[in-house]
């Protein structure tokens, strides 16, 4: 083959070209969202997540069965057509109380973890900022609630006070935000010190801008792994505090409720028992894989 | 040192003064007394039995009262149990919860670093996937569901081990795993990721280069600077194996504290509740506190001060 001139062609020596930026610039919450993405476990976990919390919504809603009619004619029948799940000893249908026991899980973990970002935030973020005696006197706080056995606070409280979602609630952020508060003080120690805050204030941001538009933005990733790891536990002692008979009172069926009937029943109605245990594994099977995909994504250094 | 040793002791017995005064007060916010029962006590047997229980004096009188009974380790009798005193109870059951306690505690340590240590020397092969889905499980699966699990089909189904009651060793396995499960792959899992950090050090090289064997490698340099960070967790741990004996203790019927506590809950027994609270809180306390002092004295290059708690 003959090659002509036509052939060639100067490629382009434009220095001003070369140096564009030719893929599309990714903040951080897109590149922590692309890697999340690309973890399929963190992924399956997070649809399943999804799809419980659509069912906890709507299965009640749309369902010809209640959790509160007791059918004594029919209880304690194995799964059917009828009752998917079966039913109790009550002859209540476990299906919808399953949703709604999701409801009461979903909406203790959220609740519990939602209180405990907002106190701990406030508090860590004020503390961690302003330093010295006030960090001094409001860590010292912390340090000495934190001292106190978790669980041991809760079941106290629960003992004394009106059962019900809110009662855990409350008795769960009650030590609870001090995880949060102290790890939002570290990164905010760490960070106030870096120029970008000297620069907020040289342009004139008050305290108040500094912390909530600056410092803590750039602190959401610890803050978003530590709540990937509180709601699990909320979930967790809800169900456990009503396994113990201090949770939510009847009808009102929560999981760790449902598993304490279902336990006495183990041995003819297995299936009692074996739902709600389920439904709680795989939950928090689920909320444990997010958040392990959640800390991979926001801080690929930790990927071990 | 002493310093931080003398302001971790402040922390503690602050605490603990909280914990007393909460549950005190706590106790009192309740309604009912401790002799309101179906039965009509007749009026002057109740004022009878206050006097003799100091409950006729002032609230604050009686709270002095129980701080100092407290702190010379009187914790009172039961309300419900009329034979038996609080300290009765927490010496009855305590010592079983104790033998259960550490058991777990064996088996959640002994497994949980030979369940991490295989894991990181296979690292991304399927041991240690096989390793890291047992520990995931583990740390997902609630003590309380995975016990009834264990007594359903080790017990109900494959009849190996007896059901309930607590009687002999064979009575102690079911409980001993269900309890030791969490702390299990907790350790695993941290295992896994300091042994994966170590290996990959100089010394390790060293080691290699000086013609160590695999298993001198691991076992002397490698382990050993591992498993520095899981003494730390040793504290939390066994708190958690202590609150988890509250529901294994009551499925496998296991006469510890544990089951005490969670029958004098559903009984509204307050003495016994805000003894056994007390007591707890004050196991849980000092046990956090030793195992940071162990820390130190294992790892000779861990400086404990007023900075070294972030």
């Amino acid at each position: 083959m003959q090659l002509t001139k036509e052939h060639f062609e100067p490629i382009s020596m434009d220095l001003r070209e070369a140096e564009d930026i030719k893929r599309p610039s990714l903040s951080f919450w897109a590149d922590a969202w692309r890697r999340l993405k690309m973890n399929k476990v963190a992924m399956a976990s997070l649809v399943f997540l999804i799809l419980l919390g659509l069912c906890a919504i709507f299965v009640p809603l749309i369902s010809s069965h209640d959790y509160y009619t007791t059918e004594l004619t029919n209880k304690n029948k194995p799964p059917s057509a009828e009752h998917w799940f079966g039913t109790d000893d009550l002859g209540r249908d476990m299906f919808v109380r399953i949703w709604h026991g999701a409801r009461i899980s979903l909406e203790v973990g959220f609740a519990a973890g939602l209180i405990d970002l907002i106190i701990g935030v406030i508090w860590g973020g004020i503390a961690g900022f302003f330093g010295g005696r006030i960090d001094e006197y409001m860590m010292r706080f912390a340090d000495i609630l934190y001292a106190v056995p978790y669980l041991l606070v809760v079941i106290l409280l629960l003992v004394v006070l009106q059962p019900g979602v809110g009662t855990i609630i409350i008795a769960l952020t009650i030590t609870g935000w001090i995880g949060m508060a102290r790890i939002v003080r570290g990164q905010v120690l760490q960070l106030k010190a870096q120029e970008f805050v000297l620069a907020a204030r040289s342009l004139g941001a008050d305290n108040g801008r500094i912390i909530f538009k600056h410092l803590i933005p750039n602190a959401l990733g610890p803050i978003l792994v530590t709540l990937s790891l509180t709601v699990p536990q909320a979930i967790f002692t809800e169900s456990f505090l009503s396994f113990l008979g201090l949770g939510v009172s009847a009808p009102v069926a929560s999981w760790g409720t449902m598993a304490s009937e279902g336990l006495s029943a183990l041995r003819y109605y297995p299936w009692r028992l074996m739902f709600p245990a389920i439904f709680i594994s795989v939950t928090m099977l689920a909320f444990n894989l997010l958040g392990d995909g959640i800390r991979d994504a926001v801080d690929p250094r930790l990927r071990k | 040192m002493i310093r931080y040793l003398g302001k971790r002791i402040f922390y503690m017995i602050i605490a603990l003064f909280l914990i007393i005064t909460a549950t005190f007060w706590l106790m009192q916010a309740v309604p009912g007394g401790p002799f309101t029962s179906e039965k009509q006590v007749p009026p002057e047997i109740e004022a009878a039995l206050n006097a003799h229980y100091g409950l006729d004096k002032p609230l604050f009188e009686q709270y002095v009262d129980y701080l100092i009974r407290v702190i010379t380790w009187d914790l009172g009798p039961s309300f419900k149990e009329k034979a038996s005193t609080v300290n009765q109870i927490i010496e009855r059951g305590f010592p079983v919860s104790l033998h259960l306690g550490l058991q777990s505690l064996a088996i959640a340590i002994f497994g949980g670093i030979t369940l991490g240590v295989i894991a990181a020397l296979r690292h991304n092969k399927w041991q240690d996937y096989t390793a890291m889905v047992i520990a995931v499980l583990g740390l997902s699966v609630p003590n309380f569901i995975l016990a009834s699990f264990y007594q359903y089909i080790f017990s109900i189904k494959l009849g190996w081990f007896p059901i309930a009651q607590w009687e002999g060793f064979e009575y102690t396995v079911l409980p001993s795993f269900a309890l030791a499960a969490l702390p299990l792959a907790f350790i695993a899992r941290l295992t896994r990721s300091n042994m994966i950090e170590v290996m990959s050090q100089d010394y390790i090289k060293t080691a290699k280069a000086k013609g160590l064997s695999t298993f001198t490698t691991t076992v002397k340099h490698a382990i050993r600077n591992a498993l520095l960070p899981v003494i730390t967790y040793l504290g939390p741990l066994s708190a958690n194996i202590l609150t988890g004996s509250f529901v294994v203790e009551r499925i496998f019927g296991v006469p510890g504290l544990g089951r005490e506590f969670v029958m004098s809950i559903s009984n509204r027994d307050y003495t016994v509740i805000m003894g056994t609270t007390v007591f707890y809180a004050i196991l849980l306390v000092v046990l956090v506190l030793l195992v940071d002092l162990a820390y130190t004295i294992v790892d000779p290059r861990i400086k404990l001060a007023d900075g070294g708690k972030e």
